[in-house]
């Protein structure tokens, strides 16, 4: 069975625009200056992404570890069934977010003038 | 149908198992579809439903949690709404839908988180995963119509 002409059409036209958006976006981002934590769109934390410090995050559902270092944030543990946070890695940039779905927990970077985005949906 | 669910189920466990992970949450590689665009073309969108519903209620009972299934469901409705708009066209083959499944699927699952969380900043990983769903979709509806055309010369 061979491709249709459509689909790969289709494809590059999909996979060029979101390229092109994401391109944008990263030539816009810049180095945040600060950690602000959310639990279900609520800030619970904010912290400065110059220091080094390592805090416990405790929300509702559980215990995320905080660490920051050396301009950049990430977590080092958490008690939540997939870990999947843990493994989104270091984050630095405005906009970059660590998200710990069953937890609630979002971890977000802003800038000076707070965040580009809407900081809550509701 | 029943080898396809099995199909299906396996390709879940597989992707279970894979460490799939570009530190974007929602990100998967999305090989069960597989088996649910071949029973879209094989039999029709009500077995392919059927499929499709056991497929993600097994597995997530097996290698995942009533968290994980509801969260999976929403992802595979949209991108199923979407593979069945895409193929009732006409205009593309299995490939083209596996795209718009993948690309859907994605778009709809960091919608979902974002609501969950309650915070909309996350949509910044938006672009990423379209991405993502291009490609997987891609290798997906390739390899999908390639097993399709062994299918249907065994049949014969």
């Amino acid at each position: 069975m061979k491709y249709k002409k459509n689909d790969l059409i289709l494809g590059a036209l999909i996979l060029v625009a979101a390229l092109i958006i994401w391109g944008i976006m990263m030539m816009l981002s810049s180095k945040g200056s600060e950690v602000v934590v959310y639990e279900d769109g609520k800030e619970l934390y904010r912290y400065s992404l110059s220091d080094n410090i390592r805090q416990e995050i405790i929300s509702s559902a559980g215990v995320n570890v905080l660490i920051i270092e050396n301009g950049e944030c990430y977590l080092e543990d958490a008690d939540c069934p997939d870990k999947l946070c843990v493994k989104q890695g270091k984050i630095g940039k405005i906009g970059e977010s660590i998200v710990c779905l069953p937890h609630k927990v979002v971890i977000t970077i802003e800038g000076e003038g707070g965040s580009e985005y809407d900081a809550t949906a509701q | 149908m029943g080898l396809l669910l099995a199909t299906a189920l396996i390709l879940s466990y597989i992707e279970s198992l894979i460490p799939f992970f570009f530190g974007v949450p929602g990100m998967k590689l999305g090989l069960p579809n597989m088996a649910i665009v071949m029973a879209l073309y094989m039999f029709g969108w009500k077995e392919a439903i059927v499929i499709n519903v056991f497929r993600i209620v097994i597995s997530g009972f097996l290698f995942g949690n009533m968290y994980g299934i509801l969260f999976s469901l929403s992802g595979a409705v949209i991108s199923f709404i979407a593979m069945l708009i895409i193929k009732s066209t006409d205009r593309f083959s299995m490939t083209g839908t596996s795209i718009i499944g993948g690309v859907f699927h994605n778009i709809a699952q960091i919608l979902v988180a974002a609501f969950v969380v309650k915070t909309s900043g996350i949509i910044y990983y938006m672009p990423v995963l379209i991405i993502a769903g291009v490609i997987t979709g891609f290798i997906n509806g390739t390899i999908a119509s390639q097993v399709m055309a062994h299918i249907r010369r065994i049949i014969k």
